[in-house]
């Protein structure tokens, strides 16, 4: 018997001030919060603590203003983290399962590892996006950006989909090294790539309308995340950068 | 891992340690409480006009005659002092760190264009490589550096930074990987007027090392980060390259970068590759280096370390991470991650 504003809603949403808290007390008020069966946990003035909802399970909503540290929702099993601020370096490193996303930027190595779930960023990424990225069976990470990213995205890629929104008229992208040591996995990029900036095994081809229907849903869901008009992302020309081979690197590690 | 962060006010308004103090502890996980240490530049406006030499003493009563028979020999002793220290419970003090403020004599280097600055260096060197249980960690006017082995909050309580005022500050949390944490590994290093805190690796010192001790210069902190400081003393004092050129030297653009360039720029990117061939740093860095006139924040090439800056009125800031200077200043504005090896620069308005 549980209204929006009755006794059960109040313990269904949390709220946390983390101004000056370490996260290793952060991190317990936040587990045992879900332990109580918080399905929303609002924290404020975040300010740099790394790790948080490292590990974390369950079907819960974190809402995190401010800016959080580094490898935010480390090996993350179910939750869904909303960011209102920038992240840093790995958000979503090795993330399981679950959804982030973010009202800004983030650093490096967004999506370190990641092997399932969805990291959406509003706006940009720094070096290394996706790196090492892994997919098995139904699980497959998912990584969208809409704003610029840097170089070496999707670096040692295994597994998984990067895509990346960031609008092609405005800057040409110059960022060397995208798919750089691929062996698997996808990254689609919204307008063109020269090909001097591919990486070592790495190879590029048109994205087909048929390919191109089959992430709609996913930029409509990216669009509706950040209240953004998904239609002009939905008419533009897209590529597709994937290993050139199954086994690009057959011959530098092994002897046959 | 290491933590860093700079601040310049180019306005010259100086501000105390208190901030970059609460900055650089935020940053605590990139350290392991083995270093810690600031700088700042502006810090001694009564004795502005002679080199603050910094030396840590090991028994004190043993080593520092040779000290200053050494100064005496150059110039003049204007004002000594030890640096006052206030004890920590994680601080074992084994050294005494002392600050001579020093007038040395120009006409004792007769065929120098920078005759002071040269008998400084050749100082510095001479106690560095000849007077075991002395080690000169600063040497630069009006600039004042605190460093020890311990936590960042630790270090700046120790010497309480808090009461000193710079318009630049760096700042610098360890987390030694190569070498054993210790006094004089603890960054900033210092030679002259420049200061540098670095977060990586230089795997290149081997050859950087060489090079740099075939001008003189004596590596003596067993440290990669040194070689950094006397690179920019020789490319920018010595050589009078611009920061944004000796950025190039050290950390240049890829071969086939420089192909794809126009003729002009490739023909330079060309020269200073060739003429600096020794002087390129190899290996995962973000680097702040300070003189008294600008900051400068620059990485490696392929971005193997973090490096954010921001801007809030006169003041430009630099840091491994951006909470680090939200701490200092909540309403930065501007933040942005430089491009891998594409320096930012901060100057004081002339």
């Amino acid at each position: 018997m549980s209204s929006q504003w009755g006794p059960d809603a109040v313990m269904d949403r949390v709220r946390i001030d983390a101004a000056g808290m370490h996260y290793t007390p952060l991190n317990r008020a936040i587990r045992s919060a879900v332990e109580e069966g918080a399905r929303e946990i609002e924290i404020y003035h975040v300010m740099g603590q790394r790790f948080i909802a490292d590990g974390l399970k369950g079907d819960v909503t974190l809402i995190i203003h401010g800016v959080p540290g580094g490898d935010l929702g480390m090996f993350m099993s179910g939750p869904t983290a909303i960011v209102h601020g920038n992240c840093d370096h790995a958000p979503g490193n090795t993330m399981d399962s679950g959804l982030i996303v973010i009202h800004g930027s983030a650093g490096d190595a967004v999506a370190h590892s990641m092997r399932g779930g969805k990291v959406f960023v509003r706006d940009s990424i720094g070096y290394r996006g996706g790196i090492h990225m892994k997919q098995y069976r139904d699980k497959c990470p998912i990584l969208v950006v809409g704003g610029s990213f840097r170089a070496f995205l999707g670096e040692y890629m295994a597994g998984g989909l990067i895509l990346a929104l960031g609008p092609p008229t405005n800057s040409p992208i110059r960022e060397r090294g995208i798919g750089s040591g691929i062996h698997g996995g996808r990254i689609i990029i919204r307008g063109d790539v020269d090909d001097e900036y591919l990486g070592v095994g790495a190879t590029k081809s048109p994205l087909s309308r048929g390919e191109k229907e089959e992430i709609s849903p996913l930029i409509q869901e990216f669009a509706s995340c950040f209240r953004i008009d998904p239609d002009v992302l939905l008419e533009d020309s897209y590529v597709q950068i994937r290993p050139s081979s199954s086994r690009p690197f057959a011959s530098k590690y092994t002897w046959e | 891992m290491c933590g860093i962060i700079g601040v310049i006010d180019r306005s010259k308004e100086r501000m105390d340690g208190q901030a970059i103090r609460s900055a650089l502890s935020m940053m605590d996980e990139r350290g392991s409480g083995e270093g810690a240490g600031y700088v700042a530049y502006g810090a001694f406006p009564e004795f502005a006009d002679y080199y603050a030499i910094h030396v840590f003493f090991d028994a004190i009563h043993e080593t520092k005659a040779a000290v200053d028979e050494e100064l005496s020999k150059w110039g003049t002793i204007v004002h000594e002092e030890e640096i006052p220290t206030f004890e920590q419970p994680n601080i074992r003090k084994i050294h005494t760190p002392w600050r001579y403020f020093f007038q040395p004599d120009a006409r004792l280097m007769p065929r120098s264009t920078t005759p002071e600055d040269d008998i400084v260096m050749h100082v510095v060197m001479k106690v560095n490589t000849s007077i075991p249980g002395a080690l000169v960690y600063a040497s630069g006017k009006n600039i004042a550096i605190f460093k020890a082995s311990g936590w960042p909050e630790e270090v700046a309580d120790f010497y309480r930074i808090q009461d000193y005022k710079g318009y630049i500050w760096l700042g610098h949390n360890r987390y030694p990987t190569n070498t054993p944490g210790w006094w004089g590994g603890a960054h900033p290093f210092n030679l002259l007027h420049w200061s540098v805190v670095h977060n990586g690796e230089i795997t290149s010192y081997g050859t950087n090392r060489r090079y740099i001790e075939s001008y003189g210069y004596r590596c003596s902190m067993f440290t990669d980060t040194e070689v950094v400081a006397y690179l920019f003393d020789l490319l920018v004092r010595r050589h009078h390259l611009a920061p944004e050129l000796a950025v190039r030297a050290l950390a240049p653009p890829f071969w086939d970068e420089i192909d794809r360039m126009p003729g002009r720029e490739a023909h330079l990117n060309r020269a200073i590759r060739l003429t600096y061939g020794p002087a390129l740093m190899n290996g995962p860095f973000a680097i702040v280096v300070a003189n008294p006139d600008a900051i400068v924040g620059f990485t490696d090439r392929i971005k193997l370390r973090p490096l954010v800056t921001g801007t809030m009125g006169p003041r430009l800031y630099i840091s491994s991470e951006e909470a680090a200077i939200r701490v200092m200043e909540p309403d930065v504005g501007d933040i942005i991650m430089p491009r891998a090896g594409e320096p930012v620069i901060g100057r004081v308005y002339t």
